[in-house]
This record gives C-alpha cells, sequence and structure tokens, in this order.
C-alpha cells in the first residue's frame, strides 16, 4: 500500500451527527470520484453525494472537471468561475463548496505559482502553448485537473504541521465519463510516455499516489439498461486492472414498483377474470357502470405487461451487476425530475445505504 | 420483439418527417445522424439501413461504437474496419446492405501509410505523441468519422466486377459526444490547433533547413520554448516537434482536409438527421445543432424524437388516472380500519385496478411532460420535420428490433 499522507482514516469521517444509518460502505474515503456511462447521471449522483457527505457539520468541495456547467445547472445558478464558491449550506452548519475546474486557468495558475512566469507566461498564451497544452498534447489537460482535484484533497487550513485541519472534509469528483475514466485517473502512465521529466512529471506521479490510495474510491453510475450496464462492468474491470479503488455501483433512476409483483403476474397470466378488474375500474369511475369497459381494461393490462417485461429486462441487468462485486446503491426515479428537493431525497438514500 | 402499447399520441401539428421518401430519393447519397450522447444514434443509423436496403438501395452503414450486441447481429464480430455484407436484408427487393465498425486508430494508420513513404510513416507511429493522438485526443473520433465517411464515397461509386457500383447510400452514425455539435466543430478544433501559430512556430526551425535555425529564433520564441522545456522536460519539446514535422508532411495541412469533408457535407446529396430524445438536455441539444446546421447552410431533413412514451389509452390522462388511483386506495384503507375488509379476493381485485391505474398514471405523467417538451420544441423550430420513434420495452439489438424502429420511422408519414 502506497503511504500517502491521507490514507489514514480522517476524523471527520465520524458519524457524528447521531443518526442511526447503516454503517459506513468505505470509511476514512477523502476523495470521491463519481464515473459511468454519459447520461446516467454522475452529476446528480455526485452533487447528492456532496450533500450527505456535508451533513453533520463538514466541509464538502464538488469539483467538476467537464466544461460543462452541470453543477450550476443542477443548482439552478448562473455560470461558476474557476473559483470555490460555497452554493449550499446542509443542517448542522456543514457546506458544500463548488469548483468547476478549468484547465487553462488551472495552467495559468500553476505556472505562476511555481514558475513565476510572467512575461513568459504571456508570451505562451499569446501564441496558442496553453490552448495548446491543455487542449492537445495528451495527458496535460489531465495531469492539471487531477492536480488541482489532488491540491484541494491536501490542502490544510492554518495551524501548524499535521494539526492542520484539512480545508475540505471530503471532495466529490463529477468525473469523466467510464470510457475515458482510467486513461483520466491513471494520469501518470499516460504522460510518461510523454513528459518523461521535469514537474509535470512528478506532479503526475504524486496524484497517482492519492488516487491509488485508501482515500481514494471511484463510484460507477448506471442505469438497469444493456449498455450503461456494460460499460460499468468493463469500467469495474479496466479500473481494477489499473489498480484504482473501485467503491459502489450506484443503480441510478431505479423505477419503485406500483403493484406487488404476484398480482402482476397472475394479471398477465389470465388468473384473474378481467370482471375483477373492471369492478375495480367502475368503483373508481374510469369505466361507467353501464360500459362494458373491455378496451381499458386491456390497455392497462398491456402496458402491465410491457412493464413487466422491462422489470424482467432490469433483473438481468441487475444480475450483471451484482457479479462485479462491488456494493450496489440504488436511486429511485424521482418522477418530477431533479430539483433541490429531490437532491434532498436522492442525499438521504446515500445515507441509509452507507455510501456517505 | 412485442409491439409496444399504442402509439405516441400525434404531436403539435408540425411537420411530419417523410422518412420512405428521403429513403426512396435516389439524389439522397449521404445520411448523417447527428445527437447529443446516448439517444438512438447507433440504432436509428443501423434502422435506416436495414429499411434502405430492403426499399431497394445499396446501402453502407458506418456505426461507431455499437453496443456488443446489436454489432453481432450485423454480423461484426470483429472489428476490422472495412464495410461486410449483412446477409438476409434487401436482396428481395434488389437492395443490400454493408455494414462496418470504425477503428478509429486504424483509420488515422491508414492516412499516415497512405501519404508517407514507410521509413516515415514508421517515425510517426513511433512517436509517443501519435499514441496518444490517434486514439485519445478529443475530436479525434469526429475527424477520423468524417475521414471515413470520404473513402466511403469515394468508393461507393467505383464499379465493382460486375460493373455496379457498390453503395448508392452512404449512412453515417457519429461518435458518441457530449454535444451534437462536436462532429461538427471537433474537426476543426484539431485542425485549427496543428495549423495553429504554436505548431508553425514548432515547425518553423525545421522549415528554416535544419539547426541553423537557432539564430533566427526571435525572443519570444526561445523564451516560450524555454518554458516550455523548464515545465515538461526538452524531451517533449523534441518529441513534439519531430511529430508535427512527421505529420505536417503527410497531410499537407489538416485544415484542407477538414475543410474539403466539410464541403461535402454541405453538397448536395447530404441530409442530416438529428436524433434526440424527449428530455430536455438532449432537445436543448438538438435544437442547437439545427440552428447550426441552418447557419452553415448544412441539409437538415429533420428530427427523430426516439424512445417516446406510449399508451395504449391516450384519453384517461394522468391527473385522471391517479385521482382513481387515490380513490380507490383510500377506499381499501377504510376497508381495513373498520374491520369490514372483504374476502381477500375482492382486495385484491382493487389493489390490482389501483395497481395499473398507478402504472398508466406514471406512464401519463411522462408522455404528458414529454409532449410538451417536443411541443415546445415545434414552436420554437416550426420548419423541422419530425419523425416519432416509441420507447420499446427492450433494447434494440437485432435486426427484428431494426425492423421494427424502421417501421416506426418510415411509418410516420
Ligand atoms: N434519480 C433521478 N430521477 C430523475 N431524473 C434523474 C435522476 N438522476 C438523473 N436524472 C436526470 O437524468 C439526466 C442525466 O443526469 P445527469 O446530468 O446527472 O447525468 P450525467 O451522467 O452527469 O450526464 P453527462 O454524461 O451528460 O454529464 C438529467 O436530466 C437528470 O435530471
Ligand atoms: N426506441 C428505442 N426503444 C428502446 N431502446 C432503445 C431505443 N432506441 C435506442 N434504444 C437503446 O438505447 C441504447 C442507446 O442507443 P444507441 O446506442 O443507439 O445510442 P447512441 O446515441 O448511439 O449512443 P452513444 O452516444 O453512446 O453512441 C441502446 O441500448 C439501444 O438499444
Ligand atoms: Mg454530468
Ligand atoms: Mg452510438
Amino acid at each position: 500500500m502506497p503511504s500517502a499522507p491521507d490514507a489514514v482514516p480522517d476524523p471527520g469521517d465520524r458519524r457524528d451527527d447521531g443518526r442511526e444509518d447503516s454503517p459506513l460502505l468505505f470509511p476514512g474515503t477523502r476523495l470521491h470520484v463519481v464515473t459511468g456511462k454519459g447520461g446516467t447521471g454522475k452529476t446528480t449522483t455526485a452533487a447528492a453525494l456532496a450533500l450527505a457527505l456535508s451533513r453533520g457539520g463538514r466541509r464538502v468541495l464538488l469539483c467538476e472537471v467537464e466544461d460543462r456547467q452541470g453543477v450550476a445547472r443542477l443548482f439552478g445558478l448562473p455560470p461558476l468561475p474557476y473559483e470555490e464558491r460555497t452554493i449550499a449550506a446542509t443542517p448542522g452548519g456543514g457546506e458544500v463548496v463548488a469548483l468547476a475546474i478549468e484547465p487553462r486557468a488551472a495552467l495559468l495558475e500553476y505556472l505562476d505559482l511555481f514558475y513565476k512566469l510572467g512575461r513568459a507566461g504571456r508570451a505562451l498564451d499569446r501564441v496558442g502553448a496553453i490552448d495548446f497544452a491543455t487542449t492537445v498534447a495528451p495527458g496535460v489537460r489531465d495531469v492539471l485537473l487531477t492536480g488541482k482535484v489532488y491540491e484541494a484533497v491536501r490542502r490544510r487550513g492554518r495551524g501548524r504541521g499535521a494539526e492542520r485541519e484539512h480545508t475540505y472534509d471530503a471532495v466529490v469528483l463529477d468525473a469523466p465519463p467510464t470510457g475515458r475514466i482510467g486513461r483520466f485517473l491513471n494520469v501518470n502512465s499516460e504522460v510518461s510516455g510523454i513528459a518523461r521529466v521535469g514537474p509535470v512529471a512528478t506532479q503526475a506521479e504524486s496524484v497517482m499516489r492519492v488516487m491509488r490510495s485508501a482515500a481514494t474510491r471511484v463510484h460507477l453510475v448506471t442505469l438497469l439498461e444493456e449498455m450503461p450496464v456494460q460499460e460499468t462492468v468493463d469500467g469495474v474491470a479496466e479500473l481494477e486492472a489499473a489498480r484504482l479503488p473501485v467503491g459502489a455501483v450506484v443503480v441510478d433512476q431505479v423505477r419503485s414498483d406500483t403493484l406487488p409483483l404476484e398480482l402482476l403476474d397472475d394479471a398477465l397470466a389470465g388468473r384473474v377474470p378481467a370482471s375483477a378488474v373492471r369492478d375495480g375500474l367502475v368503483e373508481a369511475r374510469v369505466v361507467r357502470r353501464d360500459a362494458s369497459g373491455a378496451g381499458v381494461v386491456e390497455g392497462l393490462l398491456a402496458e402491465a405487461a410491457e412493464h413487466d417485461e422491462r422489470l424482467a429486462l432490469q433483473d438481468r441487468e441487475q444480475e450483471a451487476l451484482v457479479a462485479t462485486g462491488r456494493p450496489l446503491v440504488e436511486l429511485p426515479l424521482l418522477p418530477g425530475g431533479v430539483d433541490a428537493r429531490g437532491l434532498e431525497v436522492l442525499a438521504d438514500r446515500l445515507v441509509e445505504q452507507g455510501l456517505a | 420483439m412485442s409491439a409496444a402499447p399504442g402509439r405516441a399520441p400525434s404531436g403539435p401539428a408540425g411537420p411530419v418527417l417523410d422518412v420512405d421518401a428521403l429513403l426512396d430519393d435516389r439524389s439522397t447519397s449521404v445520411l448523417v445522424c447527428c445527437g447529443s450522447g446516448g439517444v438512438g444514434k447507433t440504432t436509428t443509423a443501423a434502422a435506416l439501413s436495414v429499411r434502405a436496403a430492403e426499399r431497394g438501395r445499396r446501402v453502407v452503414v458506418l456505426t461507431i461504437d455499437p453496443a456488443r450486441r446489436l454489432a453481432q447481429s450485423l454480423g461484426l464480430a470483429e472489428l476490422d474496419n472495412t464495410p461486410r455484407r449483412v446477409e438476409d436484408v434487401g436482396a428481395a427487393a434488389g437492395g443490400s446492405l454493408d455494414a462496418m465498425m470504425l477503428d478509429m486508430k486504424r483509420t488515422f494508420d491508414d492516412v499516415v501509410e497512405a501519404h508517407a513513404s514507410p521509413e516515415r510513416a514508421r517515425a510517426i507511429f513511433d512517436n509517443p505523441f501519435y499514441e496518444a493522438m490517434s486514439s485519445s485526443f478529443s475530436g479525434t473520433s469526429e475527424y477520423m468519422a468524417m475521414e471515413k465517411l470520404g473513402q466511403l464515397r469515394a468508393r461507393a461509386s467505383v464499379p465493382g466486377g460486375d460493373g455496379s457500383e457498390p453503395w448508392d447510400l452512404v449512412v453515417v452514425d457519429t461518435p458518441p459526444s457530449r454535444s451534437a455539435l462536436d462532429f461538427l466543430d471537433a474537426p476543426r478544433r484539431l485542425s485549427s490547433f496543428l495549423d495553429g501559430r504554436f505548431i508553425r512556430l514548432l515547425l518553423a526551425p525545421a522549415r528554416a533547413g535544419g539547426r541553423a535555425y537557432v539564430r533566427v529564433l526571435s525572443g519570444a520564441v526561445s523564451s516560450v520554448t524555454g518554458a516550455l522545456s523548464r515545465i515538461l522536460g526538452a524531451q517533449f519539446l523534441d518529441d513534439l516537434q519531430s511529430f508535427v514535422t512527421g505529420l505536417d508532411a503527410v497531410f499537407g495541412g489538416f485544415r484542407d482536409r477538414a475543410e474539403r469533408t466539410y464541403a461535402m457535407l454541405a453538397g448536395p446529396g447530404t441530409a442530416f438527421l438529428v436524433v434526440a430524445t424527449p428530455d430536455e438536455d438532449a432537445l436543448r441539444e438538438a435544437a442547437y445543432f439545427v440552428e447550426r446546421l441552418g447557419a452553415d447552410g448544412m441539409p437538415l431533413a429533420g428530427l427523430v424524437l426516439n424512445r417516446v412514451q406510449t399508451t395504449a389509452l391516450p384519453r384517461l390522462s394522468a391527473e385522471r388516472s391517479w385521482a382513481a388511483v387515490v380513490h380507490l386506495e383510500g377506499r381499501t384503507a377504510d376497508d381495513e380500519e373498520d374491520g369490514t375488509a372483504p374476502e381477500a379476493l375482492s382486495r385484491g381485485e382493487h389493489a390490482l385496478a389501483a395497481g395499473l391505474l398507478r402504472l398508466h398514471a406514471a406512464r401519463m405523467f411522462r408522455l404528458e411532460r414529454e409532449q410538451e417538451l417536443a411541443a415546445r420544441f415545434g414552436r420554437e423550430h416550426p420548419g423541422v420535420a419530425v419523425a416519432q420513434v416509441p420507447a420499446r420495452p427492450r433494447d434494440v439489438h437485432d435486426l427484428e428490433g431494426l425492423r421494427a424502429v424502421g417501421d416506426d420511422l418510415g411509418g410516420a408519414a
């Protein structure tokens, strides 16, 4: 085990908010990386996780790196600058701070910090070298993005030596999708082929130490559909092969059963007479007492059959996820979409299932 | 595959996209399916191709990252970057279907090999930048999709052994990008970097003829390269310089190339189909894309609204069915409370009716939301023709499923 300074569980991990929830799945985690197939709910999950982690008075940084302003959109805020801003205060004095990491700004900051590159920095920018380095030069962009996350994870406030408290109790990263996550987190190997020496190479090595440490967990968000599940299964294998610590598989947008399954099975197998359903519909005034209602019954059963087919498919996908051996965490589909209240509901679920 | 129960209620009275007319029009020679990630671009491209072949077109479809089972059902078990005949499709109508999966790296390799001497190609392949660039740069997959499209178009009209031209329709899927616009923008972004000032600067020494360049470097330039060397290591610059020099000689300007493909896309015979799911994000992306195509003078055929919710009972609204659920469940609860609950079966009856209505209410809730979003898109883009494809209960991963999607697409008119 690499001896990253942050591998030791922090006092900030204690569940000091007095609630009785399931034990933490991953105690000691300071960096939660959230990945998954595009559009499955990475940003939503990352935001809910940040809220959940911040309860009980903790400070949590929610980072995004994809230039999408997904966090701002989710919280109904104007675009976030490259700056740490409190976007939510949670009960018990906790807060969620957001940061949209932008590679250009990160590089200029980096150059300024380490090289005091006044004139040369500007010259670099003028000829397009900054753009080049952050957009085209392989790996450099990822080193800068992960480097900034690394800095936030390790940052400590005022005080002396190791006594100083971490500025953030936890950092949640809304990361690139599964297709790119291995490459993204594995910046070290990516960059070593290109920048073999020099500060960028050195930085990449330090970042890798933290990424591989017990303080980091990579969670994969998926839907119970074929392609996202396939990507998740492949993603888990890829991350494990790269020795990156896989956390939970988060199944998002789980539909709740609205009908007891045995009843549905009976109805679809024709074991319930149509008249029984009709009587209920008459009672509910959906069908008039003097009408046959056959069309309505038939229509409702056809829709139920389709629902059933989808459930069967979901069961198969769920089995594939169980086979990864990672803990599964489920988030319900919020019928009206995700709003501030919805995020709190999702955060509740994450706490109940031990992810926060 | 079971049919979805019922069709989507016909949307707002906007123009309907007549997919069959588009496929039957022999002057349509390139169809591009664009859209944001996961909306059904690959499915739509494959379904259109099968349908076109079965209506007598000789089709080649370029798919990008198809789902594993879809690839298998198209006979694309191996990724060898060349079109393969899909048996049992179209022969009866005098059509045919060839399908291929894009191998980005292989396509890039082919371009280099086609334009460089073996030694020069080797030098490029061995450069550490090449590996990264050919497989992971943002923009490379879009660039290579366009490159491959150009190749397929060129091959389409080269007569085969029997004297007939192999294809009269090229259908193109686009890479899974976060934005639909990436397909148009990424190649230019990439080429403007490769042709940009910074690269020119790095190339300047080589152009000035070998080592003598040192003297002509201006102060600014040497401070730039000096700074870069300090941060990235001197090796980095050397590798980069030789890589760019090598590629430059091979390509003679990435920008020209991107411009040419771009011009082809704007040319006659090309039609764009924008694919979106009926949710806010995908429709916003679709709107950007539609506007951009208009601004660039590119031919838009219409919008494919994929995975729309359907119902067998369009007249039983979400509100009414929900009220019925409340009524029924309220009654059941009362029965339990006052101990007059009838026998189990009769309770079950109401539970079943209530459950079925609950399912319907949830479905209608979604459907009504989707139709509202679709209507808004229609109001904001009144000229755009739309075809709606119902959400199927199962993934679309075999020919039967593709045909069913094709029927939905074609049946829209
Ligand atoms: N539990 C949920 N209930 C209802 N809607 C949800 C839920 N989770 C996510 N969504 C919706 O699904 C869509 C995609 O979610 P989100 O933006 O979080 O995904 P993402 O993985 O970050 O996407 P991208 O890859 O584009 O960044 C959004 O419209 C979001 O509101
Ligand atoms: N009408 C539909 N009904 C049900 N499932 C569908 C439908 N259209 C597509 N799908 C399924 O949705 C998933 C995504 O579709 P597809 O791969 O075509 O999307 P894409 O836009 O190509 O995605 P990407 O951006 O990742 O390339 C697939 O599993 C496909 O089977
Ligand atoms: Mg996101
Ligand atoms: Mg696709």
